[in-house]
């Protein structure tokens, strides 16, 4: 795959604190920045010791920190799971990775049946404050197994916080803090965008980060709070909810049609930042919710029940989604199952003519 | 499909194949024999170092490292030689379980809480293997270990109030009964889910020696759950990683209804999995407190000096239903029990601390009426704080805490609607003892 060669921070030499890197340097930094500080953190995973992972994100972190803090394991997304369950209990706090979110299946019994809610179960006497990193998202010829979104399985379980980073910046802030967190975190990585943002036109040449603003990362520590959305884009017109990768698609969308929206990235799913959804709606008046994932049950389910409820007296217009087919993901039907342009642009009409 | 079901054998003049459904020996009103059954005898088995290659221990995962033979007497290498008062307080642990295990049955009975599960008959499986371990070092129980928690002193009223969810309940009402957890006891939290527990266990052992720890990790879980997928990871992880942990098998025939069978036991033993994984194995009898303990201590030994990992299968008996939900009469002949070959793990040690001169019957049955008294009383300390269903409970919003560390908005909004439904259900206040 594509995402798979950047090795070292492409510096633009434009100032020394506008370092700019793409979205695996900054996991990168993030992992070996907490490496450094919390002697208690543990990176694991299949492929992710000597060899860096296959997308790199932990590349050169064994070498520098040591085989017992950075290390492969076998293939077994239970046992990777399961193993980081227990440490936590020791009271580490393990940051496994599961290679890819279409394969963190074995591993949820474990997750759901136990990290989620050994903290509840236990009143307190044992935590899991471990992160689970794990690439996710379509958009790259990943097929059925490499491309899905499956957030909604875990926003579902009471216990786990969900988090997607979209741009370089907030990559690294947030998996610092989901790393300090002592809940267990999902953290999902739109590989789609690891190299850089994607407005959707799968025909154009790739952006690289270097050249969005949000690819300068500081060195050092910094945190982003879990549980608050940013604001993309401050527009009137209407509100679009989005995370990952369709992010920056909404973004290209609306720019390409000069229509002015509030666009939200969401950043944490669980806990969900309801004020700033609240505020912006109220605004608005109009809500455009856009997701990869597939329709029935999806997280653009339950954050449509929460505008309705919520800003009901406040809407001009029925809350729309758009998000991928209720189908598996398609292989060479990749780009008529990907929420593209099209449909996000049809739904912002259609919105917008109410 | 009708041609093709009159066509015997599909492949043409290859024969049918057949699918093997395995079947229990016994059923409800069959006479039981287990003469057949080798169980070889105490003392006869080889007990290597404990820093031996895993492959060196072929027969020992076949065998049955026995220690008290029917002379009441301690045999071979595997003797672990304690002292009278070490005896006593194993039996002593051993007969105030089996007195909490009748009276808790008898409160489920009663109505006084949802749900039991004994562990009669495998007492020494609990008690015995755990008092081989440090105090610290940390335990990953199923269901059936309840010994564990009363070999470390837990009290006893803190079980009753877990098994009763009562207001002085450490978990909050929010476990299942006999569900328990103590970190103050290196007890890790009980959960429903099967095997689970194993490669937890297997992680809090790589801990342990990632941070140079010397404490040692033991797992415990039964035969029927090695068939999870859980337990595979847990020996694949535990070899790989030459973690220092025990991985406890106990073998005690019945999984529900489902005999061992279903879990593999028709064709090799569950110590004999230990070999193709490269993890030193061993097969004890389970109802010999004497083997249980030398066992655990062997693997203890192998695990603290960094030799590794160890399986221990104890073969042992269900001698009750699977828990108060659960009738064997429907599927089980009542004759195994009282023909199981290998006896009755308490009754074993007792003749062997009267055989060394240091006990007697009179003292036995002193001994019995204390626990029984013990438990009587706790079960009244505990009834102080509620049985179940009676209101003295947790207050509602304890439901909503510990989901995470801090409520978010959520759980707020849900914990005021849970409160307001109390005071529409109970303007006057929720009565408190009276059932609610």
């Amino acid at each position: 795959m594509s995402q798979t060669k950047t090795k070292t921070a492409p510096k633009t030499g434009e100032t020394s604190d506008e370092r700019r890197i793409n979205m695996i340097e900054a996991i990168n930094d993030a992992l070996d920045i907490m490496l450094e500080r919390d002697p208690d953190v543990i990176v694991m995973g299949e492929d992710v010791g000597y060899f860096g992972g296959v997308f790199r994100c932990t590349a050169g972190l064994q070498e520098k920190h040591g085989k017992t803090r950075v290390f492969d394991t076998p293939i077994s997304e239970c046992g990777i799971i399961g193993v980081a369950v227990g440490m936590g209990a020791y009271g580490l706090r393990p940051v496994p990775e599961i290679q890819f979110a279409d394969y963190i299946y074995p591993g949820l019994d474990q997750l759901i049946s136990e990290a989620a809610r050994l903290r509840y179960r236990s009143a307190n006497d044992y935590i899991a404050p471990m992160t689970v990193r794990s690439p996710f998202g379509g958009g790259i010829f990943g097929g059925q197994t490499h491309s899905q979104s499956p957030e909604a399985i875990f926003t579902h379980v009471s216990g786990l916080k969900t988090v997607i980073p979209s741009t370089p910046y907030d990559a690294k802030g947030l998996l610092i803090s989901a790393i300090e967190d002592n809940d267990p975190v999902i953290f999902f990585e739109p590989k789609r965008i690891y190299n850089g943002p994607f407005s959707g036109y799968y025909d154009k040449p790739v952006e690289p980060w270097k050249r969005h603003k949000d690819s300068v990362v500081p060195e050092g520590y910094y945190k982003i709070p879990l549980g608050k959305a940013r604001t993309v884009t401050d527009g009137e017109e209407l509100t679009i909810l989005a995370y990952g990768t369709m992010v920056h698609v909404a973004e290209a969308v609306c720019r390409e049609k000069g229509v002015e929206a509030h666009i939200l990235d969401l950043r944490t799913l669980v806990p969900l930042d309801i004020e700033a959804i609240e505020a912006s709606v109220r605004k608005t008046g109009r809500c455009l919710i856009v997701h990869e994932a597939t329709r029935t049950s999806g997280f653009g389910a339950e954050l449509s029940a929460l505008v309705t409820e919520r800003c009901f007296y406040h809407l001009e217009a029925p809350v729309e989604r758009v998000t991928g087919f209720d189908t598996p993901y398609p292989h060479s039907l990749e780009w008529a199952y990907f929420p593209g342009p099209v449909r996000i642009g049809e739904a912002i009409d259609k919105i917008l003519s109410e | 499909m009708a041609d093709r079901a009159e066509d015997a054998g599909k492949g043409g003049n290859k024969p049918a194949l057949s699918l093997h459904v395995p079947e229990p020996k016994y059923r409800p009103g069959d006479a039981v024999d287990y003469s057949d059954l080798d169980v070889g005898e105490p003392g006869k088995q080889p007990r290597p170092d404990e820093a031996c290659d895993p492959s060196e221990m072929r027969d020992l995962a076949y065998g049955l490292v026995r220690v008290l033979g029917d002379d009441n007497k301690a045999h071979g290498p595997w003797d672990p030689k304690l002292d009278a008062e070490t005896l006593r307080t194993m039996l002593g642990h051993m007969a105030l379980v089996r007195a909490f295990d009748e009276r808790m049955f008898r409160g489920q009975r009663q109505g006084k809480t949802s749900f039991y599960m004994k562990c009669t008959g495998e007492e020494a499986t609990s008690v015995a293997a755990s008092m081989a371990l440090a105090s610290d070092d940390m335990v990953f129980p199923s269901y059936r270990q309840q010994g564990v928690l009363i070999a470390r002193g837990y009290p006893l009223v803190e079980m009753i109030n877990q098994i009763y969810s009562n207001k002085g309940d450490k978990l909050k009402g929010r476990q299942l009964p006999i569900m328990y957890s103590s970190r103050e006891h290196s007890f890790f939290s009980i959960s429903g889910n099967l095997a689970t527990q194993t490669p937890q266990a297997v992680g809090w052992a790589m801990a342990s020696a990632i941070k140079g720890d010397s404490r040692i990790a033991a797992t415990w879980v039964g035969e029927g759950s090695t068939a999870e997928g859980d337990f595979h990871s847990a020996c694949t992880f535990a070899t790989v990683y030459n973690a220092p942990v025990i991985l406890n098998v106990i073998n005690n025939q019945w999984a529900i209804s489902s005999f061992s069978g279903f879990a593999g036991a028709e064709r090799t033993t569950f110590a004999a999995r230990a070999l193709g994984y490269g993890l030193a194995g061993l097969r004890v009898d389970g109802n010999d407190a004497l083997a249980c303990f030398a066992a655990q201590r062997w693997a203890a030994n192998r695990a603290r000096a960094n030799a590794g990992p160890t399986l221990i299968e104890y073969f042992t008996y269900r001698a009750e239903g699977h828990s108060t939900s659960d009738d064997p009469s429907g599927y089980r002949s009542a004759q195994e029990r009282e023909e199981w070959p290998l006896g009755d793990p308490v009754m074993r040690l007792k003749r062997h601390l009267i055989e060394l001169g240091e006990w007697d019957e009179e003292r036995q049955e002193k001994m019995d009426a204390e626990c029984a008294e013990r438990v009587k009383a706790a079960t009244k300390e505990a009834e102080k704080n509620g049985i179940l269903g009676h209101g003295l409970h947790h207050p509602f919003h304890t439901m909503f805490e510990d989901v995470y560390e801090e409520l978010p908005w959520h759980l707020e909004e849900q914990a005021a609607q849970a409160i307001r439904e109390r005071e529409i259900k109970w303007p006057e206040g929720r009565p408190q003892g009276g059932k609610a």
